[in-house]
């Protein structure tokens, strides 16, 4: 007890002049709006507007990548090895939603305001699931009986995830899919003007708002199970220190069993909360590979507190960079020609490989300390 | 003569082409410590790895309560009554203390709750920090948290590879003292111990490797008194 109350001293100290400096920063930006005449209403247009285009959508992307990076983080703790299929993964079990909604559809079941892909969800985690186990007994199991060194494991899941690719275009074909149904906003840009009486509209989609949602319960779910249950301890023991849980009778293909079956579930739920906020094109599930292992790397590798939290960061660092802040600094008073636009939006993935190389060379544990890559 | 409850007969192994032990026979008693020593190169972890599996035998014979258990898995011989504590790596740095427990128990988890807390008699810090990552933890209390896990496997021989390394020398009585406790109680106890003169004087047997032969066995006292041991292995 002593030794904590020791450590908590010293770093509030620090804090302080942060706390200050920050405060000050504040007042020198606030001070001269109070002065202008309405300058309390514009102020609360600039935060409406930047919660509209920032903070709604950076939530929904954080939570999207952060259910991708859990996967790609729990195989990475259990199997040693980053696992290049996962987009793919994530594209072949919202396929699976995708058909079952259409199949849904046509027998005339629907979840009224809510999409029916949330009914379809099971489905699409089956198929997912069969496809990572799959793969798991013919080319996994294989090498993991061999003890053959996390490269090989990379480079096998590179070929699956061609393979994933190739049936996924095969069955469900390369373009765009739309299968968002039920009610398309819980909050209207009109109503909520008209509520409020700003002249700045702030939406929230249903699918956002699912997204949300879905993204709490299921990392609610998540570490319930990894740190309440049997199983969950056992996984987390083989992760710790693979030796020490076979000597403990803990058997190491029942943890890659259910390790594949979490981390296809994980990727099913986010490939179609992607889906359903934006739209399904599987070449786009393939280019989430870049940011969802950045999330992975970013919250420190391993780490499931890690994943969301790098989730969120590279979700916000993407948005926040490339949003154009124009109407935002003219409600603040600081009118521009200029779009403020730090980067353009096609820099997203730049944004992306920037957070990595700082990750890696500065922090190469990430923010919760998991492994050296 | 009755075999011993846990020997390993005539054991010749090694790595790659090379053979690291030679016809070496390690024997433990219930109840009894038994304690391997040798300089260093002798083989003695690799007798202990031998005797538990984790390196095949090109010669000899392993028997646990006159059964042969040559051909058993690690953790076959885990479930056979046989628990291990490696050198290193002996935790799950990430789990709690508790955790760790329960990892020990996996396999039959009846009356959990009993067997912790009578190990938590023994080394009073698993309860104090329960909740904590064994992985915080000092050199000595994570090696008590390693016996400790092994011990949740509910074994008939407890096996120790230096389980004294890197713990202070304060905290290797306190340990040496748990560990006879632990034999009392009518477990075998077989101890790779680098302490050498520490360890023969609590031992009822004592090995003396070289080179992967047996060069002196005797009772741990025996050994001590020996002029020769003394000369080539305790420093006079």
């Amino acid at each position: 007890m002593a030794t904590k109350t020791e450590t908590n001293g010293p770093p509030r100290e620090w804090h302080r002049p942060w706390g200050i400096a920050v405060g000050v920063a504040l007042l020198l930006i606030v001070l001269p709006l109070v002065g202008r005449e309405g300058a309390g209403v514009n102020l609360l247009n600039a935060l409406v507007r930047f919660a509209n285009f920032v903070v709604i959508p950076g939530m929904t992307y954080g939570s999207q990548l952060a259910l991708g990076a859990l996967g790609v983080t729990l195989i990475y703790a259990v199997m040693r090895f980053s696992d290049f299929a996962h987009g793919d993964t994530m594209a072949f079990g919202a396929m699976g939603v995708i058909l079952a909604t259409r199949v849904l559809q046509g027998m005339g079941i629907s979840a009224g305001p809510l999409p029916t892909a949330l009914l379809a969800l099971p489905f699409g985690i089956l198929g997912a699931v069969t496809l990572a186990l799959v793969f798991d007994r013919t080319v996994y199991r294989f090498y993991r009986r061999q003890r053959a060194a996390p490269v090989t494991f990379v480079i096998a899941s590179i070929g699956a995830m061609f393979v994933t690719n190739g049936l996924v275009r095969l069955i469900i074909g390369p373009s765009d899919q739309r299968f968002a149904d039920g009610a398309r906003f819980i909050i209207r840009v009109q109503a909520f003007k008209e509520m409020t009486g700003l002249s700045e509209g702030l939406a929230l989609r249903t699918t956002q708002a699912i997204t949300l949602v879905v993204a709490v319960v299921v990392v609610l779910a998540l570490f319930l199970f990894l740190n309440r249950t049997s199983l969950g301890k056992a996984m987390r023991a083989y992760a710790d220190n693979e030796d020490l849980a076979l000597l403990s009778g803990i058997n190491p293909e029942r943890v890659a069993l259910w390790t594949w079956i979490l981390a296809a579930t994980l990727a099913t739920i986010a490939g179609t909360l992607y889906g359903l906020d934006k739209s399904f094109k599987p070449f786009t599930y393939f280019q989430l590979l870049l940011p969802i292992f950045a999330s992975a790397i970013v919250g420190g590798i391993g780490k499931p507190l890690g994943a969301i939290a790098g989730g969120f960061v590279v979700a916000f660092s993407e948005i926040a960079l490339t949003y154009p802040y124009r109407k935002v600094l003219d409600y603040l008073g600081f009118e521009t020609d200029s779009l403020v636009q730090l980067l353009s939006a096609d820099y997203k993935f730049a944004v992306c490989f920037i957070i990595l190389v700082v990750v890696l060379i500065w922090r190469p544990r990430g923010i919760f300390q998991g492994r050296v890559i | 003569m009755a075999d011993p409850f846990l020997i390993g007969e005539a054991m010749t192994c090694g790595y790659g082409d090379a053979n690291i032990l030679h016809g070496c026979t390690i024997a433990v008693e219930q109840g009894e410590i038994a304690v391997i020593v040798g300089p260093n190169g002798a083989g003695k972890s690799t007798a202990m790895k031998a005797v538990f599996g984790l390196l095949p035998l090109r010669g000899g014979v392993v028997r646990l309560g006159g059964q042969d258990i040559s051909t058993l898995t690690p953790p076959d011989r885990v479930a056979a009554g046989m628990g291990f504590v490696p050198q290193t790596n002996n935790v799950f740095p990430s789990l709690t203390i508790r955790e760790n427990l329960e990892m020990g128990a996996y396999l039959c988890p009846q009356n959990i709750e009993d067997r912790i807390a009578q190990l938590t008699n023994l080394f009073p810090i698993l309860k104090e920090r329960s909740q904590q990552p064994a992985g915080e933890l000092s050199g000595g209390q994570r090696q008590q948290v390693a016996v400790a896990r092994a011990m949740m496997t509910q074994p008939r021989v407890l096996m120790l590879d230096e389980p004294t390394a890197g713990v202070s020398p304060i905290l290797v009585q306190e340990l040496f003292a748990r560990i006879q406790e632990i034999a009392a109680a009518g477990i075998a106890v077989l101890i790779v111990e680098q302490n050498a003169r520490q360890a023969l004087s609590l031992a009822h047997r004592g090995f003396v490797l070289v080179q992967g032969k047996n060069r002196f066995t005797g009772t741990g006292q025996d050994l001590l008194n020996d002029p020769d041991v003394r000369q080539s292995f305790l420093g006079g």
